[in-house]
């Protein structure tokens, strides 16, 4: 609690305990008017200064106002009548219960959501002459070397150049299994050293490093205000002055009918009451939120409230494949030998390419790890656009595509898998080929299915990828709709095509973030997938996924919709409740201790409720 | 262009109050007050003195309520 907020509740405290003391002091007249006058001015000066102020500067409808008319009010009924003046104290007294515990509230949910984000590195370690020195980050150059201790935050990007640790990126990816770096692996800022002493290398200035990218996305987020709040402070603006119209008439108009005016004085206080429209205020950026900071927590970055808004509404979603649905690596698929033993087969191709650096090339190498045995390798040509022939324990093997295998004057057959096809023969003697494709993310099947489950009706996937490959990757995940063999420009194209059918709900891009972000920006949300270090994507994207597993879309939409339902709710609570006081109150079956429990009561519901946006599990 | 400045406010009506009266002052093109996060991000009209023009919002701001506050 802060400073004010205690002083707050011991004015409270004091003024409860002293307003059940005076319950049991008998007291009449003058004297017990200023008895109670004690409790109501320390639990309420400061509202009634705030009051005066508004008046002063001509700014009458705020709440402070609505309140000190409501228990003046009261208070004079109460000279007037029967000496009753609980109810006004009562009233101000749960008022500012209900105010305490606001912003008791929200202090604690922007204190518990930047404890979440709580990447920012606050030094960076140099070695120099005198020792290892601790230095501001901001003022380390690229190229430095620092030093990451076990337990501390990577200030800035780097490249490990000595030792070797397992580190916890769980505050950046929400990954929660530490990963193993070693000498030359690229590390960003935001993860935590465990345990080994790490050497780096920077390679980004500390403004320009992925940690103070992110805070400064996730500081700046929620400037872009969703539909549901414009429309909470519009209503708000208007609402306020109608209940005061209302209660106004309700004091005037009956009473000069009937002749009571007490009576509907009473009730028209009810109405200033209920007037107060906080806890729609306050509930409703406090759900959008909260919402935006337990996706980050789960490695979801959302730009803004406006695009977790649409996310929730998101019923079909076009995906990149390339990166996204497959890893966008090469790698061995399958090995299909003719009256051969498939072991030897890629054991031969292996060997051809062992000085390789095509991504091919490397690709056999990695499917067959211990290349470098005791066999007599000898790579004749490298011949570009066909592939390698090499002496291999004295046979000549030539490893390559069609037109190398017709040069060797091999009989090749023709593979139906999807992929890149590499021919190996042994002379000329056929002896089988290796399918080489890129791999589809272990998730990638599970993550369509969830989406379905999420209530995702159309998933469109897109790619520059040849027809087959297309054809096979779709039927693997269950994908039905697909366009091959597409030029980045073509991706625009055809988003806008299903933008153009689906114009009545929205549309999200999942893409890696290369080479796609015209689409990730053309899209009424665009989703940059493994986005941790790349920078265009994190411009361009409205939703960032800080890895690269694609079961987290259907959580974000998940997160999203929970996220709205609870701002729903908290509008239809609010409002009704409130509608619901004021008929009881015209009619006179609704006191004002009704009245100040709904209001507060009501509040608090759904502040609570609002806190619920941040469990997202 | 376009500046962030960060904020005091009491109560999220407040915030709101301080969003519309920064819209009103002149100088401003759009003005966005995010109250969770306590931060005004203020578009300015083009070759409008942005120094003159948020003493300007402040002294409006203040105006609102005690505790409302802009950090120049």
């Amino acid at each position: 609690m802060t400073p004010k907020q205690k002083k707050n509740l011991i004015r409270i405290i004091v003024a409860a305990m002293l307003m059940i003391a005076l319950e049991f002091v008998p007291s009449t007249g003058a004297a017990r008017f200023f008895l109670y006058m004690i409790p109501y001015l320390i639990v309420g000066y400061d509202l009634l200064i705030k009051a005066t102020r508004g008046i002063k500067n001509l700014r009458a409808l705020d709440e402070n106002f609505l309140m000190a008319v409501a228990t003046l009010g009261a208070i004079s009924l109460a000279v007037y009548d029967n000496g009753d003046y609980t109810e006004a104290v009562a009233v101000m007294l749960f008022y500012q219960i209900g105010e305490l515990f606001e912003s008791y509230a929200v202090g604690k949910s922007r204190k518990n959501i930047s404890e979440l984000m709580d990447i920012r590195p606050d030094f960076a370690n140099i070695e120099t002459e005198n020792g290892i020195e601790q230095v501001d980050p901001d003022e380390v150059e690229i190229g430095t070397e620092i030093i990451v201790k076990p337990g501390e935050k990577i200030p800035i990007d780097g490249v490990i150049i000595s030792g070797k640790s397992t580190i916890d990126t769980v505050a950046l990816t929400g990954e929660s299994l530490p990963r193993d770096v070693d000498i030359g692996a690229e590390v960003v800022s935001g993860c935590v050293n465990i345990n080994g002493v790490l050497k780096i290398r920077t390679t980004k200035l500390f403004g320009e490093s992925t940690a103070s990218k992110i805070l400064d996305l996730v500081e700046n987020a929620s400037s872009r205000k969703s539909k549901s709040e414009e429309f909470i402070t519009k209503f708000a603006r208007v609402y306020t002055p109608i209940v005061v119209a209302c209660a106004v008439a309700l004091a005037i108009i009956p009473s000069i009918v009937t002749g009571d005016f007490a009576t509907w004085i009473y009730r028209a206080l009810i109405f200033l009451v209920i007037s107060c429209p906080c806890a729609l205020v306050i509930s409703i950026p406090l759900t959008f939120f909260a919402g935006i900071g337990g996706a980050s927590r789960e490695g979801i970055l959302i730009k803004g409230s406006n695009f977790l808004e649409t996310l929730s509404k998101v019923k079909t979603v076009v995906m990149d494949k390339t990166g996204t649905l497959t890893q966008g690596v090469f790698d061995v698929s399958d090995i299909h030998a003719k009256d051969f033993d498939a072991n030897q087969l890629i054991h031969l191709a292996a060997h051809a390419e062992r000085y390789s650096t095509h991504p091919i090339g490397i690709s056999i190498k990695n499917f067959y790890p211990n290349e470098n045995d005791n066999c007599d390798v000898e790579i004749l040509e490298e011949i570009a656009g066909q592939g390698i022939r090499a002496k291999i324990n004295g046979e000549i093997i030539s490893v390559g595509n069609e037109k190398l295998m017709d040069a060797v004057g091999a009989k090749w057959k023709a593979c139906d898998k999807a992929g890149t096809i590499i021919h190996v023969a042994i002379a000329e003697k056929y002896i089988g080929h290796v399918v080489i494709s890129d791999v589809v993310k272990p998730t990638a099947k599970k993550s369509v299915e969830e989406m379905f489950a999420a209530g995702i009706e159309n998933i469109f996937m897109l790619t520059g990828d040849s027809e087959k490959v297309a054809a096979q990757v779709a039927a693997e995940l269950g994908i039905k709709n697909y366009r091959s063999e597409l030029l980045p420009a073509d991706k625009v194209t055809e988003l806008e095509k299903i933008l153009a059918v689906e114009k009545n709900s929205k549309v999200a891009f999942v893409g890696d973030g290369i080479n796609d972000a015209p689409v990730l920006s053309r899209a009424d949300v665009g989703i940059a997938m493994g986005a941790m270090g790349a920078d265009a994507a994190i411009e361009a994207a409205d939703v960032i996924l800080m890895d690269d597993d694609p079961l987290k879309i259907s959580r974000a939409v998940k997160i999203s919709r929970k996220c709205l339902r609870i701002v729903k709710q908290n509008i239809y609570l609010a409002i009704g409740i409130k509608i619901l006081c004021m008929i009881l109150g015209a009619v006179g079956l609704a006191n004002m201790w009704f009245a100040i429990f709904a209001d507060v009561g009501v509040m608090i519901l759904a502040v609570l409720n609002a806190i619920r946006a941040l469990f997202t599990h | 262009m376009k500046k962030i400045f960060k904020i005091n406010a009491d109560c999220a009506n407040c915030a709101n109050e301080m969003e519309s009266v920064a819209n009103d002052t002149e100088g401003v093109k759009n003005a966005v007050v995010n109250f969770m996060t306590l931060k005004m991000t203020v578009e300015f009209e083009d070759g409008a003195d942005f120094k003159a023009v948020m003493k300007n919002v402040r002294e409006r701001c203040r105006k609102i309520d005690d505790e409302c506050e802009i950090f120049l």
